[in-house]
């Protein structure tokens, strides 16, 4: 270093908010996914887990009767849709991994250091992050559906699919990140990671129907989150649309695809919020 | 002109009183030590300063701008190398630089050029392209540093920053250290190692159980004490019951200021006395009472001396009483977000 590198730059008074901001996401952003290169195991262990429901649970019941569900479909093209929506629920509650092991080994206090222009960078990386990857995922799933001849929900189907995917995905990273920084230690998250996931698919629409379930566990998956994504896509792989129709009969009422759509934006919403004290908190 | 002003800090981790009333002013340009002995409140310091902890109470200004109220304009400012290096292992040394520069929003072009520069100062060109988890300590020092110096701070900040390293890496960083220093960079940097603190810097504070108990240039410091130094034994290994009572019998001695026991170093008698000519008369006492002279140091004030005489025991004798009663993993834990 000669002395005249030190007088080279000067950064201090530069106006530029908006493009700081999208420096340091897309910065913080690069990281993940260099990481994701460099250890795949949990983007493949995020497909596998989902593929091998689809194909064992596929395979129980092949040989059911076409009369055993409503509509008459195969249990295959049933399950399609729980399937899709379980793997992007599963990729997005890992969410808050990331930023606990930061948390644990000080590299939050390198971010916590700097300059930032705004701390909700860290967390804008984490959505786009865990947001792409969830939905790849699920793209992945639903290839592999198709080839199983459970059927494809056509170009305007996708679409709905995707946006049903990222309304969810949107809520369940901020419940993710939120323990992230409430729970002490990743051992604390994983556990809870653990326990919530199957629970959540089991008392859901995923595996059976409502009109399957006794009235308790009916009430349970008529409020789960994970319905109100499952039945809008079993909507658009039957070949239905319009959000305008009753697409889940549960016993509070009939609730139709903006009904599903309208629950899963509150959610999200409602959870950014819920935890907004706490990340200003721990990242003030 | 202070670029660093604290003022009467206070922190407390529950029942832990960290700082206890800790000031202290850093001119600008001026290469700043913080000596004490492990425990004494320096990585609480430099943390409050660095704005990643709040103070109970005092008050934070760097180049007069209060860091509790205006953190962001002083995170510019500041360079910050912490004791604990947190790397992210899976990334190389150089994606972790680029992190770095856009975390502070250097332009590209710049960012890529600083970056050159330092690997190049920093003679880190052989690994740069490695995963930081491959890396050995004194690599991930110098990573460090040059993460610390990407964005050419004002004020740089360091926490021990030589601490377990070969004494080559040690000198080059105290060469990279005085550089800086030359081409107008503050510095502040924490140790418990006298002969840092007595190398580098050209002021210094020593500070103990979270307060300043000295303060100033190390060589009026080692003035203002006054009188000599002397280190004795009675025998090679001596017990604390015969050294305390070798202790009451010198205390007595005409010319004798102080006398201590230093555990640390086998319970041997540190004096402080007027002049060498009082070394004959110790020798003299210690016949009478058929003790003797195992060996006998006689030297001038040095800082562990300024230290002793502040606190009353020796900065080892600290370290040794210090690392018994802490718990290194709760207290990550705990400071944690
Ligand atoms: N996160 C924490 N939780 C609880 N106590 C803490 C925490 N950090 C520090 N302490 C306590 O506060 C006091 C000051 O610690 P600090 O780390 O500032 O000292 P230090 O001078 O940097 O020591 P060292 O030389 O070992 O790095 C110590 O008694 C320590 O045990
Ligand atoms: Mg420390």
């Amino acid at each position: 270093m000669t002395s005249s590198d030190y007088v080279a730059f000067d950064y201090s008074d530069k106006k530029k908010g908006g493009a700081d901001l999208r420096q340091e996401t897309f910065a913080l952003t690069r990281r993940l996914f260099i990481q994701l290169v460099r250890r795949p195991s949990t983007l493949v262990a995020g497909v596998l887990q989902p593929l091998i429901w689809l194909v064992l649970f596929g395979a129980l019941f092949s040989k059911a009767p076409d009369s055993l569900l409503p509509g008459g479909i195969s249990y295959g093209r049933f399950l399609g849709a729980g399937v899709i929506v379980f793997t992007a629920f599963s990729g997005a509650l890992n969410a808050g991994l990331p930023v606990m092991f930061d948390r644990e080994f000080g590299f939050l206090n390198r971010l916590l250091v700097a300059p930032l222009s705004s701390r909700s960078s860290i967390i804008f990386a984490s959505v786009i992050y865990i947001t792409s990857i969830s939905l790849l995922q699920s793209i992945a799933i639903m290839g592999t559906a198709f080839f199983l001849g459970y059927g494809w929900p056509g170009f305007a189907g996708l679409l709905l699919v995707l946006l049903t995917l990222l309304l969810l995905v949107f809520a369940v990273t901020a419940l993710s990140l939120g323990l992230a920084f409430a729970l002490p230690g990743h051992i604390e998250l994983i556990a809870v990671i653990f326990v919530v996931n199957l629970p959540l698919l089991f008392a859901s629409t995923a595996l059976a129907p409502i009109s399957y379930m006794p009235a308790w566990l009916g009430w349970l998956a008529a409020v789960n989150p994970l319905t109100f994504a499952i039945e809008p896509i079993r909507a658009a792989y039957g070949g239905t649309l319009d959000l305008g129709l009753v697409i889940l009969h549960a016993p509070y009422g009939d609730v139709t695809g903006y009904g599903c759509l309208s629950i899963l934006i509150a959610l999200s919403l409602g959870l950014f919020l819920l935890i907004s004290p706490l990340l200003n908190r721990k990242l003030a | 002109m202070y670029l660093i002003e604290l003022q009467e800090l206070v922190k407390s981790y529950g029942t832990v009183k960290a700082l206890n009333g800790l000031s202290l002013k850093v001119p600008n340009g001026c290469l700043y030590g913080l000596l004490g002995p492990n425990g004494s409140g320096k990585t609480t310091t430099l943390r409050i300063l660095c704005t990643l902890l709040a103070p109970d109470a005092g008050q934070v200004k760097v180049a007069g701008l209060d860091v509790v109220k205006d953190p962001r304009s002083v995170r510019r400012q500041l360079g910050y190398v912490a004791q604990e290096v947190a790397i992210d292992k899976i990334l190389t040394g150089l994606e972790l630089l680029q992190l770095q520069g856009d975390l502070y929003h250097l332009p590209s072009n710049e960012r890529d050029i600083r970056i050159a520069e330092l690997i190049e100062r920093l003679d880190m060109k052989a690994w740069i392209t490695r995963r930081c988890g491959s890396y050995s300590g004194g690599m991930r020092r110098r990573l460090d540093l040059a993460s610390g110096l990407l964005h050419q701070p004002k004020l740089l900040v360091l926490d021990e920053p030589t601490v377990g390293l070969d004494i080559e890496s040690r000198s080059a960083i105290w060469q990279l250290l005085f550089e800086l220093k030359s081409q107008g960079t503050t510095i502040l940097l924490s140790s418990h190692y006298l002969e840092e603190v007595e190398a580098l810097a050209d002021q210094m504070a020593i500070i103990d159980e979270g307060r300043v108990i000295a303060q100033g240039a190390p060589d009026d410091l080692k003035k203002q004490l006054g009188g000599d130094r002397v280190t004795l034994r009675v025998r090679e290994f001596s017990d604390e019951n015969e050294s305390e009572q070798v202790r009451k019998l010198l205390a007595n001695v005409d010319g004798v200021r102080q006398v201590v026991v230093n555990r640390a170093q086998g319970f041997s008698l540190n004096l402080v006395v007027d002049d060498e000519n009082v070394l004959p008369r110790l020798r003299e006492e210690l016949d009478r009472s058929k003790l003797q002279v195992f060996a006998l140091s006689h030297s001038r004030p040095s800082l562990d001396d300024v230290y002793l005489q502040a606190t009353g025991r020796t900065l080892m004798d600290a370290e040794l009483s210090a690392s018994g009663n802490r718990d290194v993993k709760l207290e990550s834990k705990q400071a944690m977000r």
